[in-house]
């Protein structure tokens, strides 16, 4: 099928690429945008390794095509530091444990972020539901819980 | 040389890239020119080729090469096998074992669904997928052999022919007088006990990347291996080349559970079709091939007897174990031992006898998996022990009191050899230790008080129990090559593969202790080949122990090499030299103190003068275990069972274990929390599904189910430290434990919850369709 233009703007910095229409959200950001933090587990929307940000929102992006994104604004995980200095939630993860392997990690952090910005202050059973879309096979969940009930306090809101 | 971090819990430091989304996982390998290969698979369970026409793929838009059977004989060589017992185990049992290789493509026959029949290479993975739909093949189906013991009878249909049975592993094991045990019984409790087929499933997938250097005659591969040096070795004898000419590096690994332990067709095909194409070729499994063609695992049945003293000291043990290896016998011994070396565990029993048929069908092979036969054979065994106690009205937590060996009784010797041949002695712990200070965690008794009042209520609840003893660390060794450069820092490699149990900060840690330099002037590197000649791998939970110790005797050479030259820069006696924090100095002169990269520096020849000594900072360390190390721990689950809809929700989850001497605490309990989610998913559900035609039901996430955040509990853990005499650092093994109690204590903890119902437990997973017709047909 004829490539398409589109125009986005990925962490920030505004994009324009021509796109097969049957490529995925995920395989573009990994392939055309070199952006390979953003993890493939699964393509079929069950493991949310894929989860980015879609304006603010988490989406998975094993389940979107790139050309349904003409126009918006994305965020990976290559977006969430602030140069040198880890996000709060990515200075949880790492205080807290909460990661062992690192793949579901991106997808987890993007989750936890979008989730925290609306609720500030959650209990634990709002914060197993929330990441109830995203499977860790390394670390029980745990120390992911810990972690983002340690970085509610220090999210931005 | 103090242990300043050796015990403390540093942040790891493989993290930050981790959190910022720069690992380098094996689909994150990038080559120019790479080309992309994708597979077909066989659609049935056992059916000939009778032809494969591949003309249309061929000629399909952005195809490269379409490669079968046929058009690679000269390349089709036997995968490798493992499992041969070694010597000491082969003199005390006689093993029947057929093993039959698989080839990387199929030959004239598909074994299993999944089965890789052709691949293709093109420009990019969707036109290699495109194009191998396009092939096709002429299929004869064939009969098929599903059921584990119906294969195992004489007329089953064959799944290796020349064998003329399906049984690829037979033996029968006895210890102390089974038959005098169960003559003098008081009571005898048999029971047939089924553990479902589930698997690893690393969140990440497996893949390969090859590179072929046509000017050096000389492969690199990426391959998301948890064993670079088997996949070396075996590469290097298929493909004819010398080994130092084949490298392999795993990546970061996104999870391997030992699914990536296993040796795999797409390990030799890609490096093939980068050598025959003379391009770089990538792969990278998708889930849906990952679940029908990656190693499947567990999948026993154990009919099991206890004989016991009305007291319930238990007297003797007879199992008949069934195992399903799938398609192809790849690990011999090693599955159906571990099995039989596991299943007394913390009893004092002495008399048994297991009588052991691991059998091929038409399925996916069966592989070592976190546990590798201990969470199959301690659910016979605990769920039998919880059967004996409820036939003779003893707690389940007393009748453990009175079974378990006591510390007093260490090293205790079982009398038969353990896998390596080596004799059964367990080393150190304390496993009533272990049963109280779980049940004390857990407030056994306190729950034991309020459990008939709930229940009067309608509330369901009860408490299960678990206890193993583990081998741990398998050798027979590690290889650890330690070197310090020019700017005094530290890299060091070894054969063991980090899958995300924190090698670059704990094997950092023993390094930073022995050699006396700070953390941060320590690179680890892991699963290179070229990084260290010999090396074993990551499974069997090893890597701590035998790449610890190896990395400990290498710095400790290195160190002796630089105390050596220190000691002439300083001009001082090398015994009144020491290292500490980077700095070599004179004892008890601070202001003597040099950094290490003088020391190295002043070593170097120069134009006016030789160095101070050799510039040779550097050790190999292939440290040898005498035998595995014993580590133990009990768990308790708490659940309640909704009895109208057989749903079973995990209250509290307690571990109390003895991991040996810890180099890192907190990632010690993120690798038991790991495990015990995995031992979860396997209790409750977790299971490959096969029809009669040996068709794979459960090809998606949607349809196997991996344990979310909702399903698990907090996990609660107790620490008991119980150094290991048989190793310097005093270590042992630790991954796997997490995972080999959970199906029998939440068992157990259902069945005890449904006491009223007289609910009976006799296979895993217990998912709420198979216990609401439990509780049905009881009431
Ligand atoms: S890869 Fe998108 S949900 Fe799994
Ligand atoms: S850390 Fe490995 S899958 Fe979550």
């Amino acid at each position: 099928m004829t490539p398409r233009l589109i125009r986005l703007t990925v962490n920030g910095r505004a994009y324009t690429r021509s796109v097969e229409p049957r490529t995925t959200l995920v395989d573009f950001l990994r392939d055309d945008l070199d952006l390979t933090g953003t993890h493939v587990g699964c393509e079929h929307g069950v493991c949310g390794a894929c989860t980015v940000l879609l304006d603010g929102q988490p989406v998975r992006s094993c389940l979107l095509f790139a050309i349904q994104l003409d126009g918006a604004v994305v965020t990976t995980v290559e977006g969430l530091a602030d140069g040198e200095r880890l996000h709060p939630i990515q200075e949880a993860f790492r205080e807290h444990h909460g990661l062992q392997c690192g793949f579901c990690t991106p997808g987890l952090l993007l989750t936890a972020k979008a989730f925290l910005e609306e609720h500030p202050a959650p209990s634990d059973g709002e914060i197993r539901e929330a990441i109830a879309g995203n499977l860790c096979r390394c670390t029980g969940y745990h120390f992911i819980v810990d972690a983002i009930r340690a970085a509610a306090g220090g999210v931005r809101r | 040389m103090g242990a300043k971090y050796f015990g403390a819990a540093v942040r790891r430091r493989e993290d930050p890239r981790f959190l910022r989304g720069e690992g380098r996982y094996l689909d994150d390998v990038k080559v120019a020119g790479l080309l992309h290969a994708a597979f077909l698979r066989a659609p049935y369970a056992h059916a000939a080729i009778r032809a494969i026409r591949t003309e249309r793929a061929r000629s399909a838009p952005g195809v490269v090469a379409v490669f079968t059977f046929a058009d690679l004989e000269t390349w089709m060589k036997p995968l490798p096998l493992f499992g041969a017992p070694p010597p000491g185990l082969a003199a005390a049992i006689a093993f029947e074992i057929r093993q039959a290789p698989q080839f990387a493509l199929c030959r004239d026959r598909a074994r299993y669904v999944g089965e890789i029949v052709a691949m293709v290479v093109a420009d990019s993975r969707a036109r290699a997928e495109d194009a191998a739909e396009a092939i096709e093949v002429d299929w004869e189906p064939l009969p098929v052999a599903t059921d584990m013991r119906q294969a195992a009878e004489a007329g089953a249909p064959l799944v290796h022919e020349a064998w003329g049975t399906n049984v690829g592993v037979a033996f029968t094991h006895a210890i102390g007088n089974v038959e005098a045990a169960f003559a003098g019984a008081d009571v005898v409790m048999s029971e047939t006990f089924h553990i479902q087929r589930y698997v690893g499933m690393p969140l990440e997938s497996r893949g390969a990347v090859a590179v072929w250097d046509r000017r050096d005659g000389a492969l690199t591969t990426w391959n998301s291996t948890q064993v670079s040096h088997f996949v070396q070795q075996g590469l290097a004898s298929a493909l004819g080349l010398p080994h130092h000419k084949v490298r392999v590096i795993a990546p970061d690994l996104g999870g391997g559970f030992g699914t990536k332990a296993s040796g795999y067709p797409e390990d030799h095909l890609v490096p093939i079709a980068a050598i025959v194409l003379g391009r770089p070729v990538k792969w990278v499994e998708d889930r849906r091939e990952h679940m029908m063609s990656a190693a499947h695992a567990r999948h026993q049945i154990h009919a099991i007897s206890l004989a016991a003293r009305r007291d319930g000291t238990i007297l003797g043990l007879r199992d008949r174990i069934w195992l399903d290896l799938g398609a192809y016998n790849v690990w011999g011994i090693v599955l159906p031992y571990n099995t039989v070396a596991h299943l007394i565990g913390p009893h004092r029993i002495r008399n048994m006898r297991v009588d052991v048929q691991a059998v091929t069908t038409h399925k996916t092979p069966n592989a070592p998996y976190r546990g590798a036969g201990r969470p199959e054979t301690v659910f016979a065994m605990d769920r039998a022990v919880d059967r004996l106690a409820r036939e003779l009205k003893i707690d389940p937590a007393e009748i453990r009191r009175r079974n378990y060996i006591r510390a007093d009784e260490l090293p205790y010797d079982f009398g038969m050899p353990y896998r390596d041949g080596n004799p059964l002695v367990y080393d150190s712990g304390d496993f009533p230790a272990a049963l109280e200070a779980a049940l004390k965690a857990a407030d056994y008794d306190e729950f034991r008080r309020g459990q008939a009042a709930l229940r009067a209520r309608g509330v369901y609840r009860g408490i299960g129990i678990s206890g193993y003893v583990e081998g741990t660390a398998i050798g027979p060794f590690e290889g650890a090559t330690v070197k310090v450069d020019l700017g005094g820092r530290v890299l060091v490699a070894t054969g063991a593969v980090n899958s995300g149990q924190g090698h670059e900060t704990s094997f950092a840690q023993v390094c930073a202790d022995a050699l006396g330099v700070p953390l941060e002037h320590v690179t680890v590197v892991g699963g290179d080949t070229a990084g260290v000649p010999f090396g074993v791998g990551t499974f069997a939970s090893r890597s701590g122990v035998t790449a610890g110790n190896s990395i400990a005797d290498a710095c400790h050479q290195v160190r002796a090499k630089l105390v050596k030259a220190a000691a002439a820069l300083l001009e001082a006696a090398p015994g009144d030299v020491d290292i500490e924090d980077g700095q070599a100095f004179v004892r008890g002169v601070p202001a003597s103190a040099v950094p290490l990269a003088r020391v190295v520096q002043a070593s170097i020849p120069t134009f006016a003068k030789p160095g101070v000594a050799s510039p040779d900072f550097e050790a190999t360390a292939y440290h040898h275990v005498p035998t595995v190390t014993f580590a133990s721990a009990v768990h308790v689950a708490q659940v309640e069972v909704d009895v109208g809809t057989g749903h079973v929700t995990l209250l509290r989850y307690v571990v109390a274990h003895d991991c040996g001497k810890v180099i890192n605490p907190l990632i010690v309990d993120g690798q038991v929390h790991g495990g015990v989610a995995q031992g979860v998913g396997g209790a409750l559900y977790e299971e490959m599904v096969y029809d009669e035609q040996g068709q794979l039901l459960t090809g998606s996430l949607m349809d196997y189910l991996v344990p979310t955040a909702m399903e698990l509990p907090p996990l609660e853990t107790v620490h008991l430290e119980f150094p290991s005499p048989r190793n310097p650092l005093g270590m042992k093994g630790l991954g796997e434990g997490g995972a080999i109690s959970p199906p029998a204590a939440i068992a157990n903890a259902i069945e005890d919850a449904l006491q009223p119902f007289g609910v009976d437990i006799t296979a895993t997973p217990v998912s709420p369709a198979r216990l609401l017709a439990l509780i049905r047909e009881t009431a």
